[in-house]
């Protein structure tokens, strides 16, 4: 395939919780979400929203891309920034590497100031683990991928879309 | 472009409707809500006009339960079809593991489904990837209405790689699931 999957392993997801953690607790916002550019939730932190997340998280890829797609037509590369206000609750949008949002939910108890403060240094922080796991996808090791998705996942996989997929 | 989260085993893939203005993508994706059961499926999101025109894009996460231990999510989206809408069509197209291109079977149609399945071919192009790679399904819809083409014709002029294709109505179900299921089954058994 000429397309590469996008995956996240152990060590990765713990070093990006980990950090996700650091911004909720020193920017004392209420969720901390990370999100790929296709709108695929990667993970999140904080209070348990009573949003469906998965909605979220494809409606926040899609106001990046549409902002993304504004800031071409004024001369701009991108906003690599959002600010969303509102007036109980607030959200900061922020890019990290080329295909990853980062996306913290605060309200009153903290200021925009603060976030964006700490916001910077979590980018920081992810772009690291984030080229690394770039690194790793490119160098994959072959037998990783292949031991979990044979024919086997295939089979399990196609019984449960029928099971899931009927009138 | 799946996510496998090896850490938390989940599994994401992102399945896009494509086709002409009206042709019933929209009804396809809120059949399906409407039909899975409600613990399987999220918040179904419509982005559309108040003519009830999609704008930007609809959005519905289903899940499909584990499979050998992973939890596998389908995101399904359809694109709006109107010509001009066509910044939206790419940015949906991002990432895409599954394409399902709904055609409109009326003869007046004819014209619409050929340039919009065109325009997925240069949108898709712009990704550097093509539809011999990408699981694909077409889907002839409005079965039931008067002055449509035959399927024979559609095929000859949509589909002539004969790319697994299906009838529906998708106002009544018919074909709906049969599509989605070519291709959700096409996207898994690319994983492995």
């Amino acid at each position: 395939m000429v397309r590469t999957n996008w995956k996240v392993f152990e060590e990765d997801y713990w070093a990006i919780n980990t950090t996700m953690k650091e911004l909720l607790g020193n920017s004392n916002s209420t969720s901390v979400l990370l999100l790929d550019k296709t709108g695929q939730l990667i993970s999140s932190v904080g209070e348990e929203p009573e949003f469906d997340m998965h909605s979220f998280a494809s409606l926040c890829a899609a106001d990046f891309e549409a902002n993304a797609q504004l800031a071409q037509l004024i001369g701009e590369k991108d906003f690599s920034t959002l600010y969303h206000q509102g007036s109980n609750e607030s959200m900061y949008l922020a890019r990290v590497e080329q295909n990853i949002i980062l996306v913290v939910l605060f309200d009153k108890r903290t200021t925009l100031g603060l976030v964006r403060l700490r916001v910077k240094k979590a980018v920081d922080n992810l772009n690291v683990v984030i080229r690394r796991l770039y690194d790793k996808l490119e160098y994959e090791n072959e037998e990783l991928t292949e031991s979990e998705f044979d024919e086997e996942f295939a089979a399990e996989a196609e019984m449960e879309i029928d099971s899931l997929f009927s009138d | 472009m799946s996510l496998i989260n090896y850490s938390s085993r989940e599994i994401n893939v992102k399945i896009v409707y494509y086709g002409p203005g009206l042709c019933g993508k929209t009804t396809n994706i809120q059949y399906i809500y409407e039909k899975v059961s409600p613990d399987t499926k999220g918040k179904l999101i419509t982005l559309a006009t108040e003519m009830d025109r999609t704008l930007f894009f609809d959005f519905l996460p289903l899940e499909l339960g584990k499979v050998k231990g992973f939890r596998t999510r389908f995101h399904l989206y359809t694109v709006p079809g109107q010509v001009y809408y066509d910044a939206s069509r790419k940015l949906i197209l991002r990432g895409v593991d599954g394409i399902v291109f709904v055609a409109d079977s009326q003869q007046s149609r004819y014209d619409a489904n050929i340039e919009s399945l065109y325009n997925l071919h240069e949108n898709l192009a712009e990704y550097n990837l093509n539809l011999d790679e990408i699981p694909f399904a077409i889907q002839y819809n409005k079965r039931d209405l008067p002055e449509i083409i035959s399927v024979e014709d559609l095929e000859q002029e949509l589909n002539p790689k004969k790319f697994p294709s299906f009838e529906a109505v998708a106002i009544k179900g018919t074909g709906v699931f049969d599509t989605l299921k070519a291709v959700a089954k096409s996207v898994l058994r690319n994983l492995s």
